[in-house]
């Protein structure tokens, strides 16, 4: 645990990419493979389930420390984080032999996950003794499942190519998807590039980076592919081996929860992957269902009935438009023309037109041309517009300049400050959690203000300071943590969608909403009322 | 039992010697005794002043020409019709608790104060007392301090660690007490010592006083140049992310408080390094010291007072909790900080007082 907490400690305090790169190389040159095993599972996205509860922290510690309940929760209120409360909390006074991260992980995490709760607290005290103060906080993440390093999947990837001294894009590829943690697996990732090692992996996703200037700019239209950007999940289908599995690009394998989609996939040559976008379809109409209808099937196979019933009512397709691999050759070095054509084939060979599908190309012949077009994007169902040379390789991660996404502007309104709350971890103890609201009344400033959002992201630090300070000295009310705020301070809100919801007081919820900016210019009767916002819920409904 | 302090508009009063104590809103014809020299504590406007003995020359360096008189710590003497003395606190130099005693009752205000001996040698002295009132800044068990030495040494190998990669060092530090705590520790062998404007002003009254710190130069212009690389930087937290500082060139920045024990804090600071040296008592401090007093009524003022006061009630003292104008939960005032009494408008803007004189 010292290795990997150090290794922590450099990652949490650097802001800069190459700091922290160094800090991995230096990490996985010299930790055991065991530990390094773990480390390596961990920072590529790993994901530990909890061992143990919130609940049963606290007890283990009021156990150690004698300190009453409600001690430990003042101070958990000023840190904002359990895991370092408890650090802080703690004596000093580890001793007895260090504890390595396989070992926590194998002999402490896992089988704590079946124990009792007496039993859980119980080993939890003895591995305290043997852990110093500083390891503590990372130990803590990790048995509580809440292990979060401020580094991305590509960093870490990039490290590991560097220390095996292979291609990054090879590594992307061999950490995908499930292994195990172990050295044998381990030892696999820094193996010789091998001629198949695939499995069913899928290769990493090239992204699109967003268009930020004017569409003018990418100059001839001759060179490039437009297609409609999609609101579905993207994924990959790999057909290996005689089996097809479906994979997002968060790397979730999703072939059980679209087994009407693997049904008709099955019928793809061997060695062959496809990267597309799946997408609630609605029937007898030739445009997608919104996102969160999407979301029913997801997440919802624990109870296969119900799922049946939405297979039904929510039926998906696959609407393709990449292959990445044919009869077993890696097709991402050819041009997407090329690779455009091979995949229009093998879909026409599926002979399935209701569930696999090409992204129709949209034809274009002037950027005024297609800036229009682009404006239908939102009766179509689509976030935009996708631009692709028609040379352009199938890179890794976000390589710019081949591909860029195109989006229409997100819907906005201007909603007033009425609460907020403190945030978590570097924000514990200043007010960066905000809720919105909105009018009842017909007009701006009539009837009262109703709940519409919460919001977190989109200010500068600055920015949150002088909110910070706004709320403190507006403060009308409290309840425990959260603040009622004199309803003076106008927001301009962000998002991409509305639904109706029973969360909040307005009836309507924001689908990813943040902050655009500070409205200083206006006040709070200048803000929208619920019914201005469902003016632009119909305008999101009415798409034909 | 006599009331020897109440809680009034303008602060802590002594009724029956006609005095305050560290007023917060002092105006003619007040007389007001002074803990200590930072501004949450020490207020113009008072007719009078009396403070520890060495700390006058501190608390006329900062609210200018007013009339200033020293006691000795340990002297003590009449006001009205109490006796008072002064004894050292150990939180800055010339900073003391007031003892207040009549007939028989004896009460003590501690100011802020800290357990550990630092460079002015006024180690503090618990006073036997029926009635304390204490600091709570850091009270919360979150809240332990490694020995000063041991930070010293973080400090140093953090500099030394800068210099042989050529980069500047500046520690961010309160320009009263805090910065000469760090100046005091620091290995002037590792490279050359600079302060910024704000610092250097108390360091001849620290030298007048007998602190021995190491040889250091005033940060500006023309010599910017010796201190870049190799060189570390004391400035007050004011100075951070100024055009000032960015003349060092690349620089590795730290601050030096006791909020920077918990992540949170210490990754809002934005610094690369957080160094866990405070001049308060941290939370056994506080509770070794009241339990010193023998004290069975304890006032809790600045800081987290109803914590520590639940605690000590639970451990069957009397207790009470007293508003001063500069709780940081109130947020209407305390923008005039100099110490570190306060974690949320510590960070960033609160010190423009002490960072302002940027050259």
């Amino acid at each position: 645990m010292q290795r990997f907490t150090h290794m922590y400690e450099s990652l949490d305090a650097s802001t800069s990419t190459n700091d922290k790169v160094h800090a991995l190389v230096a990490y996985f040159s010299s930790a055991p493979q065991p530990d390094a095993a773990w480390a390596a599972w961990i920072l590529t996205g790993g994901r530990i389930k909890r061992a143990i509860s919130h609940t049963d922290l606290r007890l283990a510690l009021h156990e150690a420390t004698n300190l009453p309940a409600w001690l430990i929760d003042e101070s958990y209120e000023a840190v904002g984080d359990l895991s370092e409360t408890i650090s802080l909390l703690l004596p000093d006074d580890a001793a007895g032999e260090p504890i390595g991260l396989a070992e926590a992980m194998e002999t402490i995490i896992a089988p704590m996950r079946t124990m009792s709760s007496e039993r859980k607290r119980e080993v939890l005290r003895t591995a305290w003794k043997r852990l110093p103060s500083e390891q503590r906080f990372v130990f803590h993440k990790l048995i509580s499942g809440s292990f979060r390093v401020g580094v991305s999947r590509t960093l870490a990837v990039r490290a590991l190519a560097q220390v095996a001294k292979i291609d990054q894009a090879e590594m992307a590829h061999r950490v995908m998807g499930t292994w195990e943690p172990t050295p044998a697996a381990y030892a696999q990732l820094f193996a010789p590039q091998h001629a198949d090692q695939r499995g069913a992996k899928p290769y990493p996703f090239y992204l699109a980076s967003p268009l930020e200037h004017a569409i003018e700019s990418l100059g001839d239209v001759s060179v490039w592919q437009a297609e409609w950007k999609w609101d579905g999940i993207r994924a990959q289908v790999i057909r290996r081996y005689g089996r097809t599995t479906i994979w997002s690009r968060g790397e979730d394998m999703l072939s059980d929860r679209f087994t009407d989609l693997t049904n008709v996939l099955d019928a793809l040559p061997d060695g062959c992957v496809l990267d597309g976008e799946i997408l609630a379809w609605e029937p007898g109409n030739d445009r997608p269902l919104p996102f969160g209808d999407l979301q029913l099937r997801i997440g919802k196979t624990s109870q296969p009935k119900h799922n049946e019933l939405l297979f039904v009512d929510t039926p998906v397709r696959f609407v393709a438009y990449d292959i990445l691999e044919l009869a077993g050759v890696d097709m991402r070095s050819r041009s997407l023309q090329t690779r455009r054509d091979e995949l229009a084939r093998i879909i026409s060979n599926l002979n399935a037109a209701a569930t696999i599908v090409l992204s129709p190309v949209i034809a274009f012949e002037s950027w005024q041309q297609l800036s229009t077009l682009r404006e239908s994007s939102r009766a179509r169902g689509v976030e935009g517009i996708m631009l692709k040379r028609l040379d352009s390789q199938y890179g890794t991660g976000r390589q710019r300049g081949d591909w860029w996404k195109w989006k229409i502007d997100p819907f906005t309104i201007d909603a007033v400050l009425i609460a907020a709350q403190p945030g978590s971890g570097r924000r514990a103890s200043v007010y960066t959690d905000y809720t919105f609201a909105v009018w009842t009344g017909d007009k701006p400033g009539t009837g009262e203000l109703v709940t519409i959002a919460k919001a977190y992201s989109g200010l500068t630090d600055a920015e949150i300071d002088r909110v910070d300070a706004f709320i403190r000295s507006n403060t009308t009310s409290r309840h425990g943590p959260v603040r009622g705020v004199r309803p003076t301070m106008v927001f301009e809100l962000a998002f991409e969608g509305l639904q109706d919801s029973s969360r909040h007081k307005s009836g309507v919820a924001l689908r990813f909403p943040r902050i655009n900016r500070i409205r200083d210019d206006k006040t709070a009767d200048q803000a929208d009322t619920v019914a201005s916002v469902r003016v632009l819920m119909r305008l999101q409904a009415d798409r034909s | 039992m006599a009331e020897l302090l109440v809680n009034t508009e303008k602060g802590l009063y002594c009724p029956l010697g006609d005095f305050y104590i560290d007023p917060w809103r002092p105006g003619a014809g007040d007389k007001a005794i002074i803990t200590h020299a930072h501004s949450d504590h020490a207020r113009y406007g008072a007719d009078e002043y009396l403070c520890a003995t060495s700390g006058v020359d501190v608390v006329l360096a900062r609210l200018g020409k007013v009339r200033a008189s020293g006691a000795a710590f340990g002297d003590e003497f009449s006001v009205g019709d109490v006796r008072v003395s002064l004894h050292p606190a150990g939180h800055v130099l010339g900073s003391a608790m007031v003892r207040i005693e009549h007939k028989g009752e004896v009460w003590v205000v501690s100011g802020d104060y800290k357990t550990e001996r630092d460079c002015t040698g006024e180690l503090m002295q618990p006073i036997r007392c029926h009635t304390f009132i204490t600091e709570s800044t850091f009270g919360l068990p979150i809240y332990r301090w490694q020995p000063r030495h041991v930070i010293g040494q973080q400090i140093n190998a953090w500099w030394a660690s800068n210099a042989s990669e050529g980069v500047t060092s500046i520690v961010y530090a309160y320009a009263l007490g805090k910065a000469q705590s760090v100046l005091s520790l620091l290995d002037a062998s590792i490279g050359p010592v600079f302060v910024h404007g704000a610092v250097e002003k108390f360091l001849p009254i620290y030298a007048a006083a007998g602190v021995k710190l190491p040889a250091c130069e005033r940060a500006d212009k023309m010599n910017v140049k010796a201190a870049m690389g190799r060189g570390i930087v004391i400035a007050p937290p004011g100075a951070d992310n100024s055009a000032w500082a960015r003349k060092f060139g690349q620089r590795s920045e730290a601050f030096a408080s006791g909020w920077m024990r918990v992540r949170g804090p210490r990754r809002r600071r934005g610094v690369d390094r957080g160094f866990v040296l405070s001049d308060h008592a941290d939370w056994p401090g506080l509770l070794e010291t009241i339990k010193a007093t023998g004290a069975s009524r304890v006032g809790v003022t600045h800081g987290y007072t109803s914590v520590l006061a639940r605690w000590l009630t639970e451990q069957g003292l009397e207790t009470w909790t007293l508003a001063t104008r500069f709780e940081g939960e109130s947020g209407s005032d305390g923008n005039d900080q100099s110490g570190e009494g306060q974690l949320n408008t510590e960070p960033s803007s609160s010190h423009a007082a002490d960072g302002g004189e940027d050259d």
